[in-house]
C-alpha cells in the first residue's frame, strides 16, 4: 500500500520466478556484477602494455576539442577536413569548447553544407547520387512497406516528413535555380531587345 | 575493399574505399565476417549527430579475423576470430584504469564528454566502423577478444553492443530482490535489458513500447508484461496504477534519441535538430520511478541540450545512472550466461542482408518495416 509503509504485493515469490524464469536471479549479488560498482580501480585489468600510449603520426591538421590539452596519441581519419565544410569545422573546434551550443550548431551545419556539396559534386561524376537507391525506398516494396504500418503506430504520425527532409531542400534548390534563370535570361532578353 | 559510406541524412550506399592500413603501432585490421546496424546508428542515419561527415562508414557492432597487426601487439595474431567491443579505448588513461572503458581520454580529439566508437561521427573519434570489408581497430591489445570456440558468430556479435549495453543498463539500474523493473523501450537494448533484470532478481519486469510486434517479442524473449503507450492516454498514469500508485522502483530508457510519443519532441529533436534528442522515454520514466528510485538511462542522446524534466528527478529524489557501457567489461559474466542457457542473444535478430543492400537494410530499420528488431549486416569479403 503506497500510503502506508508496506510495499505492493507482488504477483509471484522469488521462489516462483526462479522456477519460471531461465536465470533468475544468478545475479542478485551485487558481486556478481560485472559493472559494480561502475568506477573500479584496476589498471592491469585492460591488457595496456604501456602507461601513455606511443602517439600516431598526424598527416596534416587534425582539428580537437579545445577541452584537450593535446591532441590525444590515438585518433580516427575516417574523413579530414576539406572544403567549405571544413572551413566552418575548424572554425567551431578551434572556437567553441562543447558546452557552447555554437559549436554543436556549427558542425551541424557544417555535416548539411558537406553533403550538399557531395551531391553537387557527385552530379559530375559517373556516379551521381541516387535517391532510389541510396534512401532504400525500394524496401517499401519489398519488406511489407504498407502492410508494415497498420496498427497503432505513432511513428507514422511523423514519418511522412522524411521525404520532405530528403526532397525539399533539392525542390527548393531547384525552384531558385529556374527562377534565377529565368530572370538571367529576361534581363538579357531585354539587353538585347532594341526597342 | 566494399564499405558502406553516408551520403547525407537518410541516404547511404556502397563504395569502394582503401583497405586500412596500420596507422599506430598496436592497431590491427580486421576482416569482417558479420555486423549490424544498432538503432543508435539511425541517429546518424537521420543527420542527428553533429560531425557525422559524408565518406564516414558507420558500423560499431562487429566482429571478424585478424588480418594484419602492429609491430607492439602481443596479443592477437593474423587468423584470429575476434569480438571487437564497440568502444575504442587505449586501457591506461585516469578512466580506462578505473573500468571506464567507454570514457577513454586518449582516442577521441574531437571530444572530451565521449570516448571513441567506431563509425560513429568525429565527434566520436572520426574512427570508420565495421560495416565494411575491413576496419582498422586501435589498441587491439586492450579492446578486441579472441571469441570463444563454443559461441557462434550472431552471439558474439550481439555482446559487441546491444547484449553488454542492456545487461550494463539492467546494472546501473541497482536492483535488489523483489524490485518492480519498467523498460522503455523493446528494441534490442530493452529486450536485453529486461532479461538482464530477471538475473538481478527483478520481481516484475514491464516493458514498454508502441511496436506491438515488438512487445509480443518481449513477452516471449524476456518474459515481460507489456504496455503499448499508444494505446493509454497517460502512460504515466497507466505504470501508477500498475504498481498500486507507488511507481516503479527501477526505470530503464532504453530509447534514446529519437523517441516517439510526443509529436513537437520528436520533430524538433529527430527531425529538426534543435535538440540533442527527443527526452519523451526519460521524461516517462522520471516520472514513472517511485519517489527515491533509480533511473538508468541507456538510450544515447546528442551532444546538444534537451528539454528534460530535471525538477521532477531532484523533487522526487532521484537517482540517475547513465553512461556509454563499456562492452568488455561485461563479456565475461555474460559468456557465462549464454553458456549456461540463460539466454540466447542471436534470438532477436530478424534480418540478415548483404553489404549490398546496406541502404534497404536502414530504410527497413528507420521506418520498422517488416517487424524489424536487430538486422545484421553480412559483408561478402570471403
Amino acid at each position: 500500500m503506497t500510503y502506508t509503509a508496506r510495499k505492493p504485493p507482488l504477483a509471484r515469490s522469488s521462489d516462483q520466478l526462479r522456477a519460471q524464469i531461465p536465470g533468475w536471479g544468478v545475479d542478485l549479488d551485487p558481486a556478481d556484477r560485472p559493472a559494480f560498482p561502475q568506477e573500479r580501480y584496476d589498471p592491469d585489468a585492460t591488457g595496456a602494455h604501456w602507461d601513455f600510449p606511443e602517439r600516431q603520426t598526424a598527416h596534416g591538421f587534425r582539428e580537437r576539442s579545445i577541452e584537450h590539452e593535446f591532441l590525444p596519441p590515438v585518433f580516427g581519419t575516417s574523413a579530414p577536413l576539406h572544403g567549405v565544410s571544413g572551413a566552418v569545422r575548424r572554425f567551431a573546434y578551434a572556437r567553441f569548447s562543447e558546452a557552447r551550443a555554437a559549436h554543436w550548431l556549427l558542425l551541424l551545419g557544417a555535416d548539411r553544407i558537406d553533403s550538399t556539396g557531395a551531391h553537387l559534386r557527385s552530379l559530375a561524376t559517373l556516379r551521381p547520387d541516387n535517391p532510389i537507391s541510396e534512401t532504400g525506398i525500394r524496401a517499401e516494396l519489398t519488406h511489407h512497406g504498407l502492410s508494415s504500418r497498420r496498427g497503432n503506430r505513432v511513428d507514422t504520425r511523423h514519418q511522412w516528413i522524411d521525404p520532405v527532409l530528403v526532397a525539399g531542400p533539392w525542390v527548393v534548390g531547384a525552384t531558385i535555380a529556374v527562377k534565377a534563370a529565368r530572370r538571367i535570361a529576361r534581363t538579357k532578353a531585354r539587353a538585347t531587345d532594341p526597342a | 575493399m566494399k564499405a558502406m559510406v553516408y551520403r547525407g541524412p537518410y541516404k547511404v550506399r556502397v563504395e569502394e574505399k582503401d583497405v586500412p592500413a596500420i596507422e599506430h603501432p598496436n592497431d590491427a585490421i580486421i576482416r569482417v565476417t558479420l555486423a549490424a546496424i544498432c538503432g543508435s546508428d539511425l541517429h546518424l542515419y537521420h543527420g542527428m549527430m553533429p560531425d557525422t561527415r559524408v565518406g564516414h562508414t558507420f558500423g560499431h557492432e562487429f566482429i571478424g579475423v585478424v588480418e594484419q597487426v602492429g609491430s607492439s601487439v602481443q596479443n592477437l595474431k593474423p587468423g584470429d576470430r575476434v569480438m571487437v567491443p564497440f568502444n575504442v579505448y587505449c586501457g591506461s588513461c585516469y578512466f580506462c584504469a578505473r573500468g571506464l572503458y567507454s570514457n577513454c581520454h586518449n582516442v577521441n580529439p574531437n571530444a572530451t564528454a565521449v570516448g571513441g566508437i567506431y563509425g560513429y561521427s568525429h565527434t566520436c573519434g572520426g574512427y570508420d566502423g565495421g560495416q565494411a570489408e575491413f576496419v582498422r581497430v586501435p589498441f587491439a591489445d586492450v579492446g578486441p577478444s579472441l571469441i570463444p570456440d563454443w559461441m557462434d558468430d550472431e552471439d558474439a556479435l550481439l555482446c559487441t553492443d546491444a547484449l553488454a549495453t542492456g545487461y550494463f543498463g539492467a546494472q546501473l539500474g541497482d536492483i535488489v530482490e523483489g524490485d518492480t523493473v519498467v523498460v522503455f523501450g523493446a528494441g534490442p537494448v530493452g529486450l536485453f535489458a529486461a532479461k538482464s533484470a530477471w538475473f538481478m532478481g527483478a520481481g516484475r519486469v514491464i516493458v514498454i513500447d508502441h511496436l506491438e510486434y515488438r512487445l509480443e517479442k518481449a513477452r516471449e524473449f524476456a518474459h515481460a508484461e507489456t504496455f503499448n503507450f499508444a494505446e493509454h492516454k497517460d502512460i504515466v498514469v497507466e505504470m501508477k496504477k500498475a504498481t498500486g500508485y507507488l511507481g516503479a522502483d527501477v526505470v530503464i530508457d532504453a530509447v534514446g534519441a529519437e523517441a516517439d510519443g510526443n509529436f513537437i519532441q520528436h520533430v524538433t529533436s529527430a527531425k529538426l535538430k534543435l535538440q540533442g534528442g527527443s527526452p519523451v522515454a526519460l521524461n516517462w520514466a522520471i516520472d514513472s520511478v517511485r519517489k527515491g528510485g533509480t533511473v538508468s538511462v541507456m538510450g544515447a542522446y546528442g551532444p546538444m541540450f534537451s528539454a528534460v524534466k530535471f525538477g521532477d528527478a531532484l523533487n522526487k529524489g532521484l537517482t540517475l545512472n547513465m553512461n556509454q557501457c563499456p562492452a568488455k567489461r561485461q563479456w565475461p559474466r555474460l559468456f557465462e550466461h549464454i553458456k549456461n542457457g540463460h539466454l540466447k542473444p542471436n534470438d532477436i535478430v530478424t534480418h540478415r542482408i548483404p553489404l549490398e543492400h546496406i541502404a534497404e537494410g536502414y530504410h527497413i530499420f528507420s521506418a520498422k518495416l517488416d517487424n524489424v528488431i536487430k538486422p545484421l549486416i553480412v559483408p561478402s569479403a570471403g
